[in-house]
């Protein structure tokens, strides 16, 4: 739709002025707009501030980080914003002493949240783990920036994806959600905190610099409230009577509980199933509540005992993996017809559903999925898309990580069927840009 | 908040001690036992955080609240229970260890003053791991990582945390028959309170020095480390304050949604993309936002994304905007519709621009740059002809407005609309230089 004037001259400051044609941009309409459309307000924000207010929708009532490009404006919002929600913020001395105050104020009963980048997740690791023993609601905020080691601070990349899965010694299974929009950053962050809350373990919010620090135009529609759970609790109250005939009772049950302790009201790790998520009892409140480190039976007493590690270290993995697809979320785009279904996360999905409709336009066929829960691996909702589809085509800012877990996912059930997997396809890229829908285009045409 | 239906006679469960016959550590929590039992504090509202090593073992033994975390920051997570709840009594079991790779979380918990009891169980080597030399092995001395003799010198745990403002510093012995009540002068202080509690390690410092309770008391003159009260300070816990000071912020709005309704119609068919690129410090990045905020008070959607360095007001600032009628995807720009080029700095970074432009582009630019190589036509603006002084921290806003009137992807009314509701404080500078950009365009009009 574009019509040129072959010709122009520069105006020029000396001498005359000469009038200058300037054709018209290829972006304008031929006519301007006559009727007043319905436009839904907007907000111009980044992602940054989406995922404080996110934080704060969903009861965070306490932050402890460390200054980090790309994410220390939510550090600064999180500090500035907590106090009006008469909760608390700290800006620690290093990010080793951040989630350990995290951790500390999770078991005092606080909703705690965290923000860094690569450097700094490297810094939590240990601490990642002992959330994950003690069973420690945290949200933990990753902007993604280029690796490795310091890498490029005000660069984009996604190379945590595996390292968020597996920073932990002993590998037992977190939760990383990853918003691809502003509004995202909102709704997903609310997400976490409910699902770190209900399962009593830590959850990623894996984001990048791009989206973070860019900014954006949110239809205000598009902030959604997310119900958002809280941890399972012990009853706030002592049973009365505390014992009957020398045993004591169980706050949780009502019943008398001959395992329990004099000091006890409760067992704080005693899981029913083994999947179960224990209730638990913040410090200060009615009931003696122990947090350990170490390998641990109900009571929280360190045990070496083969069974008792055991059924703990079960307990880790399936309090997680049994409740896959109730935290499998992402955004399915299938066309009828098409061979290639691309998939993506994060800010690489923007390019990739840009690239889609071009591909359509151009009268090519192409289906997306846009991934927002990336661990525990949605398998179930994986393979639901990948149905029918001849090429995969996975694109991702970094040498090709969660292609992968893909891979496997994708090999292991085509074995199962003794039928052909399709062809998988690494797009990535390492260089601090982004992939463009041109990228994705040439995939197909 | 103690249950006054009975008295605790010991604040110890069942479970003997595990420790090695003769170790200093049994001796310790049995003052603190007495401390305890003295001042009837609730156990529900007591929380012992352990460090790791013997020492970690000790929590198992009490009838608290406990958590047992990594080595060496055990006061972190004291500070997180103290900050989300300071009515608890807060009480850290350390060792020589823990101190050492916890040294940071020690000297600023000290520092904050965060309302803590920290009690540092000091045997001068790792027990648990058998017997390596730690930060406060005394110079000399042999140890598993010392055989020769320990070439280093110790920390004065005390100096160095009452050094940096620490409330309640005492140095003792587990032998001493006073540690209950230093125990609970230490409880009782509403700031960081610190006792450095000297003690034996009969499994491994004892034999490997042939040292006993006269040597250790020996090591005070000999390191010339004083015992006793040795800071006291009259100061606030830290958890107190801060919730203090935030209550002046209690109940404001939080980060309210601020929505834009459209004012002004758009003339975009497709997206818009526009590159400013100057120099960091002249205000780039607002006049970019400045962009934003038209287009979506015009019903348009937005993006920036802008590239600096990380020091401040040196070098680029390149602002890459993207307006367009329909929700924009891809935020980046390959090839602009429009360069709006400021200084040499921009330059420097607009190398990819200028080669992928064509001649359906447009470089707006000063006259000093009028040559440089690129097919997009040039529509050179010269800010002399703008009538007024125009200032550094001007420029980029003067272009900015100047290519504005030349691409008309929204009236100017929506430009002055969003200087008043997004950068009010500064419309009396801002409003006269977008007039002012009328002069710079004149007579360059777009073709309909």
């Amino acid at each position: 739709m574009d019509d040129f004037i072959s010709s122009f001259r520069l105006v020029s400051s000396q001498g005359q002025q000469q009038k200058m044609i300037v054709s018209k941009q290829r972006c304008h309409q031929i006519n301007p707009k006559t009727e007043h459309q319905t436009i839904m307000p907007k907000e111009f924000i980044d992602g940054a501030v989406a995922i404080a207010r996110g934080a704060l929708a969903a009861g965070c009532n306490f932050f402890a980080g460390y200054p980090i490009t790309p994410a220390t404006p939510i550090l600064l919002h999180m500090l500035n914003e907590l106090p009006k929600v008469g909760g608390v913020g700290i800006e620690a001395e290093d990010e080793i002493g951040a989630i350990s105050m995290c951790i500390g104020a999770a078991m005092a009963g606080a909703t705690p949240m965290t923000a860094t980048s690569g450097p700094g997740i490297s810094l939590y690791s240990e601490n990642i783990g002992l959330a994950i023993m003690g069973e420690t609601p945290l949200v933990i905020v990753d902007v993604m920036r280029m690796g490795p080691a310091t890498g490029g601070a005000t660069t984009t990349a996604q190379g945590d994806v595996q390292f968020v899965r597996w920073v932990t010694s002993g590998g037992y299974p977190v939760i990383a959600l990853s918003p691809s929009s502003v509004a995202e950053c909102y709704t997903l962050t609310q997400r976490a905190f409910d699902l770190a809350e209900r399962f009593r373990t830590p959850v990623f919010l894996l984001v990048d610099k791009a989206l973070a620090s860019a900014m954006a135009t949110v239809d205000v529609a598009e902030y959604a409230q997310v119900s958002v759970g809280h941890r399972p609790l012990v009853p706030q109250i002592l049973p009365q009577p505390a014992s009957v005939d020398g045993v004591r009772v169980n706050a949780v049950t009502g019943q008398p509980d001959p395992r329990l302790r004099p000091e006890e009201s409760y067992l704080p790790y005693a899981f029913e199933p083994v999947e179960a998520v224990p209730p638990t009892s913040p410090y200060g409140g009615p009931h003696i509540t122990r947090f350990t480190t170490s390998s641990h039976d109900e009571h929280g007493f360190l045990t070496k005992d083969p069974a008792a590690v055991n059924r703990l270290n079960e307990h880790l993995r399936l309090k997680i993996l049994s409740h896959v697809e109730e935290m499998s979320f992402g955004e399915l785009d299938i066309q009828p017809g098409a061979e290639t279904l691309f998939m993506s996360y994060g800010t690489t999905a923007r390019a990739m559903r840009e690239g889609v409709a071009a591909i359509r336009d151009a009268g090519g066929r192409a289906s997306s999925l846009t991934l927002h829960t990336l661990w525990p691996l949605p398998t179930r909702l994986l393979l639901d898309a990948v149905a029918g589809h001849r090429r995969v085509v996975v694109a991702e800012l970094n040498h090709g990580q969660y292609v992968h877990a893909i891979e496997g996912a994708i090999y292991r059930d085509a074995a199962q069927k003794k039928a052909l997997p399709p062809e998988i396809i690494s797009l990535t890229r390492a260089d601090g840009q982004l992939i463009t829908p041109q990228q994705f285009r040439q995939q197909v045409l | 908040m103690n249950p006054t239906s009975y008295k605790l006679e010991t604040y110890k469960n069942e479970r003997p001690f595990p420790f090695c016959p003769g170790c200093g550590h049994g001796l310790i929590l049995n003052h603190l036992d007495k401390a305890l039992t003295a001042l009837q504090l609730a156990p529900t509202n007591t929380v012992i955080v352990s460090d790791i090593g013997c020492v970690g073992l000790s929590d198992q033994y009490f009838v608290t609240n406990t958590f047992h975390g990594l080595h060496g920051r055990s006061i972190a997570y004291a500070t997180g229970i103290k900050l989300a709840n300071p009515e608890l009594n807060v009480i850290v079991f350390i060792g020589d260890g823990g101190t050492g790779i916890g040294g940071t979380h020690l000297i600023n918990a000290a520092r904050r003053n965060v309302g803590l009891t920290v009690l540092v169980f000091n045997n001068f080597n790792f027990g648990m791991t058998g017997g390596e030399h730690s930060v406060t092995t005394p110079h000399g001395a042999r140890t598993a990582t010392t055989r020769s003799g320990n070439p280093e010198w110790p920390l004065d745990i005390c100096q160095t945390v009452g050094a940096n403002g620490a409330g309640y510093v005492y140095r003792g012995t587990a032998f001493d028959k006073d540690l209950p009540q230093r125990m609970i002068e230490a409880i009782r202080h509403p700031g960081f309170a610190l006792l450095d509690i000297w003690e034996l390690c009969t499994a491994y410092f004892v034999p490997n020095n042939d040292f006993g309770r006269k040597d250790m008391l020996g090591l005070v003159d000999k390191l010339g480390m004083k015992t006793g009260l040795l800071y006291r300070r009259q100061v606030d816990d830290y958890a107190h304050v801060v919730r203090a000071q935030g209550q002046a912020l209690a109940g404001k709005p939080v980060m309210p949604v601020k929505a834009i309704e459209p004012q002004f119609d758009h003339h975009l068919a497709h997206k818009l993309h526009l590159v400013l690129a100057g120099s960091a410090g002249t205000k780039v990045r607002s006049a970019a936002k400045l962009v934003g905020y038209a287009g979506v008070l015009s019903g348009l959607w937005a993006t920036q994304r802008d590239d600096y360095p990380v020091t401040v007001k040196t070098g680029h600032s390149i602002s890459e905007v993207i307006l367009g009628p329909e929700e924009i995807r891809y935020t980046g720009i390959i090839r602009p519709e429009a360069l709006v080029l400021l200084s040499v700095d921009g330059l420097k970074k607009s190398g990819q621009y200028l080669a992928s432009m064509t001649e359906e582009d447009l470089l707006f630019t000063l006259p000093q740059f009028a040559d440089v190589p690129t097919r997009a036509r040039k529509v050179i603006l010269d800010p002399k002809d703008a009538g007024m002084r125009v200032s550094k921290l001007s420029l980029a806003l003067l272009m900015t407005a100047a290519a504005l009137r030349v691409l008309h992807p929204f009236p100017m009314a929506a430009v002055e609309a969003a200087v008043q509701r997004f950068q009010a404080r500064f419309a009396d500078q801002n409003l006269p230089v977008i007039a002012a950009s009328k002069r710079l365009v004149g007579d360059v009009s777009l073709s309909r």
